[in-house]
């Protein structure tokens, strides 16, 4: 054990001397209270140590201790479910040690390492396994825990047994006396080895109307949610959260309120994830640091997270990560380097940024995992963004755009008149679309493509029409023209507004937005047919069918849908020109 | 807590001062943000707190301010404990400094405990949901922003606005429906003026709830760095009194700008590196630890609720106060100085306000059923309702429809009726009532977001009463 004395602090940043024989990340024990450290310079003696703990009282001279160990986090049996802090902590034991609120120097193991779990053996003595075969399964909750064989152990199995193990027991012998046991520690800040990555060409379904048929993201894919405050990012992303067809949930709150994390708790346990009846919370491990908790352990939060979303995907799974948000991990950062007084690049973060930026959301990916039966994983990145002021020319906003493949831009303005989500149809994007027109085409409807074009058009039609409404007023505008704002009237409030909070309209299933986009379009066509024969706007009004489609969401069945689809289409063609 | 030599450590070996810091050389055996006591030539003693420490030189801000000392005769003693504040239940009542020292010249406190004041962060786990509804008495936020126990809710105000106004009526009036008065207020003033501070005092003084609050007063005149401690102090206090005696306390900070000001003259005076305008890059964080302290704890019955005052400079929502602000705490209640001109008081722009924890505090049980449904309905008339008044101003009122003109009075009715209502205080039920009765201007079919149900049950052409009764409150 190295032994280095403390000699400067400064806020979470702590250097330390006599620390030669050091590696960049590796963790340190910081004082006589052992607060956990980083290592994140070194310069000749000194060493230079983020703390992961509130550093007030610490004194010159203290001692630091280095373990030669990178961060790492637990993996194994006994993550679904659990809540962390940024550095692995589970939460609940934190209360236990140290009552309602965090005190320092608490070292607690990050999964439980006295549960049983009964383990039944997939391969048999004599088989050759190696990094990514399963040696057996575990059930965790309804998940099928794979154990692998961990990266970097290969060879022929010289005994294996079934049974009742902890997490730290061997489970497994090889034939070079390797014991492998369910629980292995990975280093975070590295990404965990795959055979190879796939093009995403599946979507992630979520259930919203805007994200799914507008602006789809995809298995594997990366995203963004930038928004000023108020505009709905957290409840997006806890939107995303309760109802993304993943198989694991990995939720990070980075840097944000407390009260959010304690309405996360309370609820998934109580939600039941559609597709298989159980609480979500079955499916979902939280990592919680607060805006008030150290910030140091924010910039490791993100980490901690990926890391196990990506032990998840390697044994098939589709995992599913939301950050929020990105933003508070970025200023962690920009603090850090701060007091580092390192040379500021824009707004004061450091050059680095979109480096780690990047690095950070390339660990997304569909991949086939290591192992010879070429399992299909993925692990998809929601990151939130909030950008100061709402601007989105900030540096976290632009280097974060460069690199996620879909876009979704939370406006103000559609937040202060409540239209949820406000997400604005015109900024946002969606880089996937191309890749998965064949999928949508196959799964949901041949004419998934046109339609959806022919909404957006109407749509970007409707911004240059107000322009002319704002100079001249509505009545100038011809029949024809008038229509469309009818339409892309009824487009946003009855088909891309959606409430997080409704019964019937929180999760809306694929088809269902499909036959709903249909139905406008019928009704756009129809309209559009009356007024080509000269049948007034006034007469269309005079119809029930508006009140009809706003409440088509509430209906349960796509017959229902459908049915109307056919009423409008039969009351429009039947009208005719008043004399 | 750790052993520590008895010796005393005094240094006489300041070096250097700089704006509200002085530099110690050769500290040895500080340890990192605990208290100096920094005494003069003169014999007068200040307080400060370490910085930043290394082998060669300790950074001590002085809270009262650096001036009269010198770099010869000053010594700093170091009391090796972090800033700490006596608390006492006999504090409700009472006046004290920036600091915690009494200023209304009656004795010192008899301390029940002492506390550290930086505070610790409350485990995520261990937070209770808060869930339940305070009734202010004002519509527009009761109705429409609903404040909620445990919440923090900040009002973001412009200079020359009455946010003060509306302070102290939601201080005055704040309620439980059908609790006792278990309930304490923290006033904390940070840099503001000798007039707006003795506003708060005669307004508790008047309606008599003065022996239930405890003042921190920071004056326009008293220390900058004093300001800094100011919160930290205060919310011990609170904290204290929530979590030992089991009181709801409700923490009214003004005014937050003053107090991002003192952090900004500080993180330039250690010459680091500012980010927007000049503010210190780990300010969303320094605002998280005072802002994240509002909150309820699982098994315990005190909570502890904030509102936070700022002004917005300039009246902009984008500044970094009220942008950082805005981003932790739980909404926002955002006054407008148009609707002020326009005679609205209070002037709140319902618009940009929100409340995240409504939705914990409202509906059947809590307030009324239809409470979430007419929210939204109102939030969106309104919303198109000033949307025409900018059509209006281009192409006149003559080329609207009869629709849109209907829109148009409600705006203007829901302003003068609904959000402007002067002293009154208003009962959830009031509220609603003169909410459906706005609503009932318009057209029953364009309430789309009314459930079906709760139209016949609520709209005032279905009740007994009759179309042609004017709610309680309407002017």
């Amino acid at each position: 054990m190295k032994e280095g004395f403390i000699s400067r602090i400064s806020g979470p940043v702590v250097i330390a001397d006599a620390m030669r024989g050091s590696k960049m990340y590796d963790v340190v024990r910081v004082g006589r209270e052992a607060l956990a450290g980083e290592i994140i310079r070194l310069d000749g003696d000194l060493a230079v140590i983020q703390v992961y703990e509130d550093t007030n009282g610490l004194e010159i001279g203290e001692p630091v201790i280095n373990t030669y160990q990178p961060l790492s986090v637990d993996l194994g049996p006994g993550l679904i479910a659990s809540i962390y802090d940024g550095v692995q902590r589970p939460l609940p034991l934190l209360l236990e040690r140290s009552g309602n609120f965090i005190s320092r120097g608490i070292a607690v193991p990050g999964i439980d390492r006295n549960k049983k779990w009964e383990f039944s053996s997939l391969v048999k003595p004599g088989d050759a396994v190696s990094p990514g075969t399963p040696l057996g399964e575990v059930k965790e909750y309804h998940i099928r825990h794979l154990i692998l064989v961990p990266p970097g152990i290969s060879g022929t199995v010289k005994g294996i047994d079934s049974g009742s193990f902890s997490v730290e027991e061997p489970i497994c012998v090889l034939h070079d006396e390797t014991t492998i046991s369910m629980m292995q520690k990975w280093p975070v800040r590295k990404g965990r080895p795959y055979k190879k990555k796939l093009d995403p060409t599946v979507p992630l379904i979520t259930g919203q109307r805007i994200f799914d048929s507008l602006f789809p993201l995809t298995k594997g894919g990366t995203a963004m949610i930038p928004g000023g405050f108020g505009t709905g990012k957290t409840v997006s992303e806890q939107t995303l959260a309760k109802w993304a067809d993943a198989q694991i949930i990995i939720y990070i709150g980075c840097g944000e309120r407390g009260n959010e994390m304690t309405d996360v708790l309370s609820e998934f346990p109580e939600l039941v994830d559609p597709r298989t009846g159980l609480p979500l919370i079955q499916r979902t491990i939280l990592i919680a640091n607060t805006s008030n908790m150290p910030v140091a352990a924010r910039e490791a939060s993100i980490y901690t997270g990926i890391t196990i979303a990506e032990y998840y995907r390697d044994m098939g799974y589709d995992v599913a990560l939301m950050a929020d948000s990105t933003s508070r991990w970025g200023e962690a950062l920009r603090e850090v380097s701060g007091r580092l007084e390192e040379m500021p690049g824009e707004e004061g973060y450091p050059a680095y940024l979109a480096t780690r930026l990047a690095a950070f959301y390339e660990r997304a990916g569909r991949v086939v995992c290591l192992g010879s039966d070429d399992r299909v994983g993925s692990v998809t990145v929601v990151g939130a963004v909030s950008p100061p002021g709402g601007d989105f020319s900030e540096p976290i906003t632009q280097n974060t755009l460069r690199i996620t493949g879909t876009f979704w831009a939370l406006d103000t303005n559609l937040a202060y008149r409540r239209h949820f989500p406000s997400v604005n149809w015109i900024k946002s994007y969606s880089l996937y679309l191309d890749s998965l027109q064949e999928w949508y085409i196959r799964e949901i409807g041949p004419d998934w493509k046109e339609l959806r074009d022919r909404i957006m058009y109407l749509l970007q039609k409707e911004v240059e029409l107000q322009e002319i409404v704002q100079l001249v007023g509505p009545d100038a505008l011809p029949e024809s023209e008038k229509a469309i704002l009818e339409v892309t009237r009824m487009i946003r409030e009855d088909f891309l507004q959606q409430s997080a909070y409704s019964d019937t309209d929180s999760y809306c299933a694929l088809d269902k937005q499909y036959w709903m986009l249909k139905t406008i379009h019928r009704y756009d066509s129809g309209i559009t047919n009356a007024i080509g024969k000269g049948v007034s706007l006034k007469q269309v009004g005079a119809l029930p069918l508006r009140a009809e489609i706003a409440r088509m969401r509430e209906l349960g069945s796509i017959e229902e849908i459908r049915a109307l689809g056919d009423r409008i289409e039969a009351q429009l063609s039947a009208l005719e020109v008043e004399q | 807590m750790k052993v520590r030599s008895l010796m005393t450590r005094d240094f006489r070996t300041v070096n250097y001062v700089s704006g509200p810091l002085l530099f110690v050389e050769r500290p040895v055996g500080v340890s990192f943000g605990e208290t100096a006591r920094v005494m003069l030539p003169d014999g007068e003693i200040r307080n400060g707190q370490v910085l930043d420490i290394s082998r060669e030189l300790a950074v001590v801000q002085v809270y009262e301010g650096t001036s009269g000392i010198d770099n010869s005769l000053t010594s700093v003693r170091f009391t090796g404990e972090p800033p700490t504040i006596d608390v006492s239940i006999d504090m409700l009542g009472r006046v004290f400094n920036g600091v915690g020292k009494p200023r209304d010249r009656r004795p010192e406190i008899i301390p029940e405990d002492r506390i550290d004041i930086s505070g610790m962060p409350i485990n995520p786990y261990a937070r209770d949901k808060p869930s339940d509804f305070i009734q202010t008495g004002v519509s527009a936020i009761d109705a429409l922003n609903t404040l909620v126990r445990g919440q923090k809710l900040p009002i973001f105000s412009g200079s020359g606005l009455p946010a003060n106004k509306l302070a102290a009526q939601i201080a005055r009036q704040s309620k439980v429906i059908g609790e006792g008065e278990r309930f304490a207020v923290v006033f904390v003033a940070m840099g503001i003026t000798y007039k707006e501070a003795s506003f708060f005092m005669n307004d508790f003084e008047r309606t008599g709830a003065l022996e239930r609050v405890v003042f921190f007063l920071n004056l326009a005149d008293d220390p900058t760095i004093e300001r800094v401690a100011t919160p930290r102090c205060a919310l011990s206090v609170a904290e204290y009194l929530a979590y030992a005696h089991h009181l709801h306390v409700l923490v009214i900070l003004t005014d937050m700008t003053n107090y991002c000001e003192a952090l900004r003259e500080i993180s330039t005076a250690r010459e680091e590196v500012p980010g927007r305008r000049g503010y210190p890059g780990y300010m969303y964080t320094d605002l998280a630890s005072i802002y994240e302290r509002a909150g309820r704890i699982k098994g315990v019955p005190g909570s502890i609720t904030q509102i936070p005052i700022l002004t917005m400079p300039d009246d902009d929502i984008t500044h970094p106060v009220p942008d950082l602000t805005g981003y932790i705490t739980e909404g926002q209640i955002v006054l407008s100085r148009d609707l002020f001109r326009r005679g609205a008081d209070p002037p709140i722009d319902v618009l940009p306000c929100l409340s995240r924890l409504m939705n914990l505090g409202i509906g059947p049980g809590k307030t009324r059923e239809d409470h979430r449904n007419v929210a939204d309905q109102v939030y969106a008339s309104y919303a198109y309702g000033r949307d025409l008044r900018r059509l209006v101003a281009i192409v006149g009122e003559e080329a609207l429809t009869d629709l849109d003109r209907k829109y148009l009075t409600f705006a203007d009715l829901f302003e003068r009726q609904f959000i402007s209502q002067g002293d009154q205080n208003r009962s959830i039920e009031d509220t609603l009532s003169i909410g459906w009765y706005l609503l009932s201007m318009l057209p029953e079919e364009e309430l789309k977001r009314i459930k079906l149900d709760f139209i016949k049950k609520y709209h005032p052409k279905y009740r007994k009463e009759g179309v042609s009764e004017i709610p309680q409150g309407v002017r």
